[in-house]
């Protein structure tokens, strides 16, 4: 029995492996996800050979109302919503690890077999699923907004994370040395105290910054999952659990670094709260801003031969995706080349903006990423800019002074003209001057993007 | 368990390598799906919970271990029913569309 265990988690870590490979092209990738899939069916099914004593009743109807429930809201989810679901269901992930440490710990409590590196498996687990658990509900909650995105903040909040984790930190070495059924009310105020301090974290992090939170979350679901596997001696979940660690912290890394501000920063300091009147002093610089019509930018584009659309979250707010395709066809038609030059942090997750604009069946191979358009631009006749804004503000390469300043930008201002469609002139997410639009290349078409984009297409006909 | 434990963390380490060579090569287009993929990959903590349901006596543990499931299965289905819908949007220009 425990051969056929052992040898059906084998293939499930290999089936898992191979899965993720064939993510690396979006050729592969769909088959990527079920070669993964079948792994997981592999899995359960050795699983429920090897261990059936238990209610059927009660397991089965947990199995089905957790597929459907999973199932229906996979299928009806928007894509602008699939941060939130994302964050949902790596909740559920984070908290049934914690919840089986918690089953677990308390099993061998009864039977007195606790070892103390079970303890301390089991312990940590259950901080670190109950962090991803709470933590990604409050972060689903505030991309669904539910509650308010900006961040909230009260004062000595460091001081009390700080104070609650020393005081989580107490009772589990409490726990490790001492426990027992005895301890039950300790571990229960443990697993309160844990859970609290995921809400406390994400509760100062505003929405600009939930590609970061999301990924991190998702790093600690895997971390969790790899402790319950050492807990229960179980391979494939700490290989699983490894996997998906090592995929949430590049992708925190990436988008830390696509933010221009270090991890530690967005964690421990809410966003908005840059020093005022460092930015935008030289910026402003007394620079004319020239507005555009919609004739001029038809023409411009429609005479034009290669042409680059960037995309931001303003896109997405403005419902214009299938305005952007429409317009990419029309130009395509006049032998335009159309690409799209895609910043990481475009989008409330990673890689957000790709899902949007392949829903709107803009086809993949048009969507490029920052690194591959950047040396496209000086040979670029017109770059689109739409509803994005700090990742275009070159004040990111030269003005040392900008809070910017350091941050990866796609380097519009190196194409011969651009083209920014605004709402008006406010500035950007972080309140930062955008030098680009004083830039004399530089004509800006105000209004509504998905209004604005409406007319362009039509103005094309007449061009 | 102390006895497997060096084993554990040799698996856990060379896995840990594994999946940061795989995953720094997925490019950030799939980003999206990667990490809705990897979501899923997580929810592998059902066999844990089902392992658990078995072994657990008392209505407090079974409670436990039947909530555990619960959220397992829907984070592996919910995960992997996204990242299908998600990586079937994702189509080439080749891919002749439907005239509208």
């Amino acid at each position: 029995m425990d051969m056929l265990l052992q040898v059906g988690y084998l293939i499930t870590a290999i089936l898992f492996i191979l899965g993720v490979m064939r993510l690396r092209s979006p050729a592969t990738a769909k088959s990527g996800n079920l070669v993964a899939a079948s792994g997981m069916a592999v899995a359960f099914i050795v699983t429920l050979i090897r261990y059936h004593s238990f209610s059927w009743l009660w397991i089965g109807l947990a199995l089905v109302l957790g597929a459907v429930a999973g199932g229906y809201a996979a299928r009806k989810v928007r894509m602008t919503a699939m941060p939130q679901m994302v964050a949902l269901f790596n909740g559920m992930g984070g908290g049934a690890a914690a919840l089986v440490s918690i089953g677990e710990l308390h099993s061998e409590w009864i039977h007195g077999v606790s070892s103390a590196a079970a303890s301390i498996t089991a312990l940590l687990t259950v901080l670190i699923g109950s962090i991803s658990f709470t933590g990604s509900l409050l972060a689903f909650s505030k991309l669904q907004e539910w509650v308010r995105g900006r961040p909230i903040t009260f004062p000595g909040q460091k001081i009390v994370n700080a104070v609650l984790l020393v005081i989580v930190l107490i009772f589990g070495v409490d726990m490790i040395v001492s426990g027992g059924i005895h301890a039950l009310p300790l571990l229960a105020l443990y697993i309160l105290l844990s859970a609290l301090t995921g809400l406390l974290l994400v509760l100062p992090i505003g929405g600009a910054d939930m590609p970061v939170v999301i990924s991190l979350l998702n790093a600690l679901t895997g971390l969790a999952a790899a402790a319950t596997g050492f807990l229960l001696s179980n391979n494939v979940l700490i290989i699983a659990g490894a996997l998906v660690g090592a995929s949430g912290t590049i992708l925190t890394q990436q988008m830390s670094r696509a933010m221009n501000r270090p991890i530690h920063n967005i964690v421990f300091g809410a966003f908005g709260q840059i020093a005022p009147g460092a930015a935008g002093v030289e910026a402003g610089g007394g620079g004319v801003v020239q507005s555009a019509t919609v004739d001029d930018v038809a023409t411009m584009l429609a005479y034009s031969r290669s042409v680059v659309i960037v995309p931001g979250y303003g896109l997405a707010v403005a419902r214009a995706q299938q305005e952007v395709r429409q317009l990419t066809e029309k130009l395509s038609e006049r032998g335009v080349t159309v690409r799209f030059g895609i910043h990481p942090v475009a989008g409330r997750m990673p890689g957000h903006m790709n899902v949007l604009l392949a829903e709107a069946e803009v086809p993949y191979d048009q969507l490029y990423e920052m690194d591959a358009i950047n040396p496209q631009f000086p040979q670029t006749d017109v770059v689109l800019v739409i509803g994005a804004n700090d990742v275009t503000n070159p004040a990111a390469r030269n003005q040392p002074s900008s809070p910017l300043y350091g941050m990866p930008i796609l380097n519009v201002d190196q194409a011969k003209r651009v083209v920014v469609l605004k709402r008006g002139m406010s500035p950007g997410f972080a309140g930062i001057d955008n030098p680009l639009y004083t830039n004399p290349k530089t004509s800006m078409l105000f209004g509504d993007a998905k209004a604005s984009l409406d007319h362009v297409i039509r103005a094309l006909d007449e061009v | 368990m102390a006895h497997n434990l060096l084993t554990e963390v040799y698996i856990f380490v060379l896995a840990v390598f594994v999946g940061f060579q795989l995953i720094s090569k997925v490019p950030s287009v799939l980003h999206t799906p990667l990490m809705s993929a990897t979501n899923a990959i997580h929810g592998i903590i059902l066999v844990g919970a089902i392992a658990l349901a078995a072994t657990v006596h008392g209505a407090l543990d079974v409670g436990i271990s039947v909530a555990a499931v619960f959220l397992a299965t829907l984070n592996v289905v919910g995960g992997y029913v996204v990242t299908d819908r998600i990586l079937g949007m994702f189509k080439k220009k080749s891919a002749e569309r439907p005239t509208e």
